[in-house]
This record gives structure tokens, sequence and C-alpha cells, in this order.
């Protein structure tokens, strides 16, 4: 698909992120990041608020363009790709956005439907199938015809779980699975976001900062530090709570009892 | 004094609970130690014992520090000691007395001892004194210098105006696609917002350009009646309603229902990432939300404005039928010998115009709109005066454009 492919990119890399430099027109929020995400990873993107972690998932998904830098998915440079090219990474995308971004003037099954009535050439009827079975992979069955606003918080993140799975995705990226959501619901997240892992074989992307989900879900990691404006770790976020031996990472990993000195 | 039992001082911020445990909140205070008391009293000949006492509470006057400050000033106090043993109930109010009297010895290097304060007091100030203040963190209020403001306005009308031709390129590519059939957006909300803004704007539409009508005749009635010209109130009324007045209403009409309404759905939608949602599966935003909204105002304001015409002269009609008691078909004929089918045109083209420029203006403002709630207002508001002024000088330009080539 795209001309500049270069030959050091690992054979099973999904995501190869080279030199990555995010920022908001003059300010820099992290520089030089490189980092891979194996097909099939759980890749967690942590770090104290407002480091950058965010930014990084919409430089991912093309929300913004990077300030330097590239991105590869597979062998395709996505940062250098036309309105075209981008149509055909947007399908293989699904994004669960942190405050839904669900189409509120849609139904349940209206927002399910528009990706593939989109990017498929299904009749309505096969469309309203399908999209009432991923509303039922995620328990809304029965609430096809609800309107967003009319459900709950927790029901609302499903359904933009259910949204994201839509077209079955390769990557799934994921913006604070669980901010707001009780224990329960967040830990029912969790289990879906395994389960589309484990049952499409999607690559998932998450930002998050809430331990236990970190700790259930992830595999691999990087660790943004908004001082050094920098990765600071990377690797499974439970190897890194074993051996890191960084204190801000321990620090965080730990909710503030690796502290050093105390 | 049983207001101060009311339930709320008991019920403190969740973090501050564990605080105020101690605060002897239900003990009803007795007339005597109802208000906050300071006394200072000398122990040796260096140490200053602040006692406090009664009930202290926001409701009232702060405590001056003054008595304490002109104590460490004028005697050679070394330390400080507090004596809270007749203070009956507190909150805030003694913490903002004690922070400035810590802030006083700190100046004068005196020893401060809270030893004899209550625990949840303690806490409280340690609390507070345990992050340092970070640099930089405080915004400066400074005003910028004249210059300055001169300089950051221009530059932010330059962005502004880019960003309002950029906007501007991106909708005639769109526009290019929508000619080759290749634009994506779904009918149904095409229809939708065609009925929003079509037929649902006809109740306002019809009282505001009757009025309108209604008006202009009146005062032109009042002038030529002087002349026994009274008929050509029809002709005033119909020619100036045809040419102008009706695209105008329509168009002023329109900027501040629709525009507004396109201007803060679309900001809506981007404050809740319904737009990114739209981006990443590949859909434009320009094609999905913007393309709609500018065929519907453009297929709905030349009708609404040919209904305008038509109310408006209905307006006139009715002055012209009670006030000056011409008979109708008499208005009727004059009305028609007076107005021209390029007249009537001219208008049409203008309020297809206007229409144009209410939906970019709402769109542009939807689009560019902030991440809350206020940007959103702001949005609305700006959709609104942008669209204004637009017509405004659009209807100044075609007028002289239509004068030019003899229209």
């Amino acid at each position: 698909m795209n001309s500049e492919s270069p030959n050091e990119i690992a054979a099973e890399a999904q995501i190869t992120v080279r030199n990555l430099t995010l920022g908001y027109g003059s300010v820099v929020l992290m520089r030089d990041l490189n980092f891979t995400v194996k097909r099939g990873d759980v890749f967690i993107i942590m770090g104290g608020s407002g480091c950058g972690k965010s930014t990084l998932l919409r430089n991912m998904i093309g929300l913004i363009e990077p300030s330097k830098g590239e991105i590869f998915y597979e062998k395709a440079n996505f940062t250098r790709s036309d309105a075209e090219e981008r149509r055909s990474f947007f399908r293989r995308f699904g994004v669960l956005y942190q405050s839904g971004g669900l189409w509120s003037s849609l139904t349940l099954a209206e927002n399910v439907a528009l990706p593939l009535e989109e990017y498929t050439d299904l009749g309505p009827v096969e469309i309203r199938e399908i999209a009432s079975f991923k509303l039922a992979l995620v328990g809304l069955n029965g609430f096809e015809d609800y309107y967003p606003s009319q459900i709950s918080g927790g029901m609302q993140k499903r359904l933009g779980l259910a949204r994201a799975i839509a077209l079955d995705p390769e990557v799934l990226f994921i913006d604070e699975p669980s901010a707001g959501l009780d224990p329960i619901n967040s830990r029912r997240l969790d289990d879906l976001i395994l389960a589309v892992r484990d049952s499409l074989g999607a690559t998932v992307v998450a930002v998050t900062h809430e331990l236990p989900s970190i700790f259930a879900i992830g595999n691999n990691s990087i660790f943004l530090d908004a001082e050094s404006k920098t990765a600071i770790a990377s690797g499974d976020p439970k190897e890194l709570l074993a051996h890191c031996q960084n204190a801000k990472v321990r620090e965080f990993l730990t909710r503030g009892e690796g502290r050093p000195g105390e | 004094m049983a207001s101060f039992n009311h339930p709320i001082y008991r019920n403190g911020a969740g973090a501050l609970n564990g605080a105020f445990k101690n605060l002897p909140v239900n003990e009803v205070p007795t007339q005597s130690d109802g208000a906050p008391g300071v006394s200072l009293e000398t122990v040796g000949d260096a140490t200053l014992v602040v006692q406090l006492s009664g009930v202290w509470r926001l409701q009232k006057k702060p405590t001056s520090t003054s008595p304490v400050q002109k104590a460490l000033e004028t005697s050679h106090i070394r330390s400080v000691r507090f004596d809270a043993k007749a203070l009956s109930s507190w909150d805030s109010s003694i913490l903002m007395f004690l922070m400035k009297v810590t802030e006083l010895c700190r100046q004068q290097d005196i020893v401060a001892d809270r030893e004899g304060l209550p625990d949840g007091i303690r806490r409280l100030l340690e609390l507070a004194e345990i992050m340092p203040e970070q640099e930089g963190t405080k915004q400066t209020t400074d005003r910028p210098s004249f210059l300055a403001r001169v300089g950051s306005t221009s530059t932010g009308s330059y962005i502004s105006l880019s960003e309002m031709l950029h906007f501007l390129g991106e909708v005639t590519l769109t526009l290019v696609k929508l000619v080759k059939m290749r634009a994506r957006y779904r009918t149904a909300d095409l229809f939708l917002i065609i009925q929003e803004c079509g037929p649902q704007a006809l109740p306002i539409v019809t009282l505001i350009s009757f009025l309108v009508g209604v008006i202009m005749a009146f005062v032109g009635a009042v002038q030529l009646r002087q002349f026994g010209a009274q008929i050509y109130v029809a002709d005033l009324v119909g020619i100036a309603v045809v040419r102008d007045m009706g695209a105008m209403m329509t168009g002023i009409i329109m900027a501040g229902r629709t525009g507004a309404a396109f201007a803060a759905k679309l900001g809506t939608m981007k404050v809740s990432q319904e737009i990114d949602a739209l981006i990443t599966l590949g859909f434009s935003p320009l094609e999905f939300l913007v393309l709609p909204r500018l065929i519907a105002l453009c297929l709905m304001m030349p009708l609404l404005c040919l209904y305008s015409d038509l109310m408006g002269i209905l307006g006139g009609a009715a002055v012209g039928l009670w006030m000056l008691d011409l008979s109708w078909t008499t208005y009727y004929h004059q009305t028609i010998n007076a107005i021209s089918l390029t007249a009537l045109f001219g208008g049409v083209f203008k309020s297809v115009t206007y229409g144009v420029l209410i939906a970019l203006s709402g769109c542009l403002r939807g689009i560019q709109c902030g991440g809350s709630a206020a940007a959103v207002g702001e949005a609305a508001t700006s959709a609104v005066v942008t669209s204004i002024v637009f017509i405004v000088a659009a209807c100044g330009a075609l007028s002289v454009i239509f004068y030019i080539i003899g229209v």
C-alpha cells in the first residue's frame, strides 16, 4: 500500500512508532518515542495525568498529526499516507473514546450499523442483524432502539466497545476504559476487552491509569514521564512491578507505596 | 445560634471529614461564648500566648490579626503559643486566622508552637503547608502592554481568517465531491435538517415578516397620506419586501434560529468526541455534517424567502385595507405592477447567499468549538454574530452589484 516501508520493521510488529514527537503548536509534550506493539498484545500507555497519554493515542489514530516522527501499521506508513490510504487504515481500527463519542442522534443499533453501512456492501437487514449481534456481545441485546442518552454510563461504555468492534478491527484503541465506572463494571469491561482480543485476534492499545486494569489486561506497556518528556520504562506491567528500578515507575505501580525514602 | 448545628457543618467535604471530626459541633454554644475571641497574654519575656475562644464561623466577619501583629512588632517576642481551651467550635475561619498569624511569625523569625491547638486544626494546617506552591503555577495577572495586546489581537485575527479560508477551501472540495456524486452523508440526516430549518421555521417567519410589512406600511402611510398618495404604500411595501426585506428578515431569523443550532449541535458533537469518532471511521465531518446542513439551507432559504415576501405584502395589505380604506383589488393590482420578476429573483438570489453564509458560519464555529460547555455557548453566539455580519455585508455588496449590472 505504501512505498516507504523500511525493511527493519519486525515481521510480528503490528504497530511501530519511530522518533515520535508529540505536541500542540510550540509546546512539546513528548520527544523521540520509539516502541513496537506486537500482534495480539494488550499494550498499555501509562503515566501521570497530563503527560500526553491521550495525545499519543490521538496521534496513533490520526486525529492529530505528530510534530515529528512516523507511525507504521504492519509495514505501511500511516503518518505519510494520503486521504484515500487513511481510509483503508481506518477500516482496520476500532476506537473506544474516553467520553464515548457515541452519536447521540442515532439509536444504539444505528451507532453500530453506521461503520458497517460505510465499509460493507451488506443490505439493511444483514446490517441490522450484525448490529444486534455486536450489541448482544456486550450485553446490550434488547436495547437496539434506545438512544445513547437513555442508557447508563456503563452501558454507554459497552456500546462504545460494540461500535469499536463493529468492523472486526485489527487494532482496538481504548482511551480510559474504566473512567467513571464502578469497580464491577470496570472489571466487566476489562473482561470484554480481553474476550474481544482473544476471539478477534485484535491488538489492543489502551490508555489507562487504573492499576487493576493495567495488571489485569496489559502484557506490554510504555510509561510516559511528563518531566523528562520521554518514555522512562516499557514492558509487561507485572514485570515492571517486580523488577523496574525506576523510582517513578515503582511509585506509580504501587500507588505511591514504593516512594523512595518511605 | 441553633443554625450552627445545621447538618451541612457536620458533613464536611469528604477529604476533610477526618480532620473535622474533633469539631465539637453538637455543643450548642451559650450566649457568652458566641463570638470568636482572641486575647493575648505575654508569658515571661519572650512568649506570646494567643488565647482563642468562642464560636468561629465563616458567616461572621473575619477576626483581625492586627492585635497579634501589633504585639509581635512592639515587644521582643521570640515564640508564640496557642491556647484553645475556651474554643467551643470552629471552621475554616480560624484556619485563615491561624495561617495569617503563622505568616506573621515566619516574617519575623518567631517560633509558632501549635501544641495548644486542637488536633483537627493542626492536621489541616499541616496539610495546607505540606505541598509548597509549585513554581510557575501561579498565573500572572499582569495586563500585557498595549503593543502586546495589539500584536496578539492581530495574529489572532490572522489565524482566524486563515482558518476561515481553510474551511472555505475544504467546503469547496466537498462540493466538488457532491457534484461528482461521491460525497458520503446520510439522506435521513438531510431530511431531518430540512424539516428543522424549513417547515419548523414557518411560524416565526410568518410573524416577523407580517409585522415588518405592517410596520413599513404604517410608516409609509403616515407620510404618503399627507399628499393623498396612500395608494403608493403598496409600491413601497411591495418593492422593499421583495427586493430586500424578505430575504434579510428570513436571513436574520435563520441566523438566530438555525445558525445557532448548527453551531451548538456541532460544538456538542466535538465536545463529546462524536466528531472524532466520525473521523476515525473515515467519515469526513465536512461531508457528513456540514454538507447536509448547507444543502438544506440552500433549498429552504429561497422557499422561506418567497413565503416571507408574501407575508410582508399581506402585512402591508392589512394596513392598506383597514387604515387607508383601499380595496383589496386596488392594493393587489398596485403591488403586482410595482414589483418586477427581476426584483423577485434578486431577492431570492440574496436569500440563497444568506443561506450559504448562515450554514457556513454555523458549521465553522461548531467545528472550531473548544472542549467545554462554555465553548459551546461561545460557538453559538459567535455563529449568530458572524452570520449576521456577513448577511448585512453581503446585502450591501449584492445591492451595489445589482445596481452596477442594472438589475
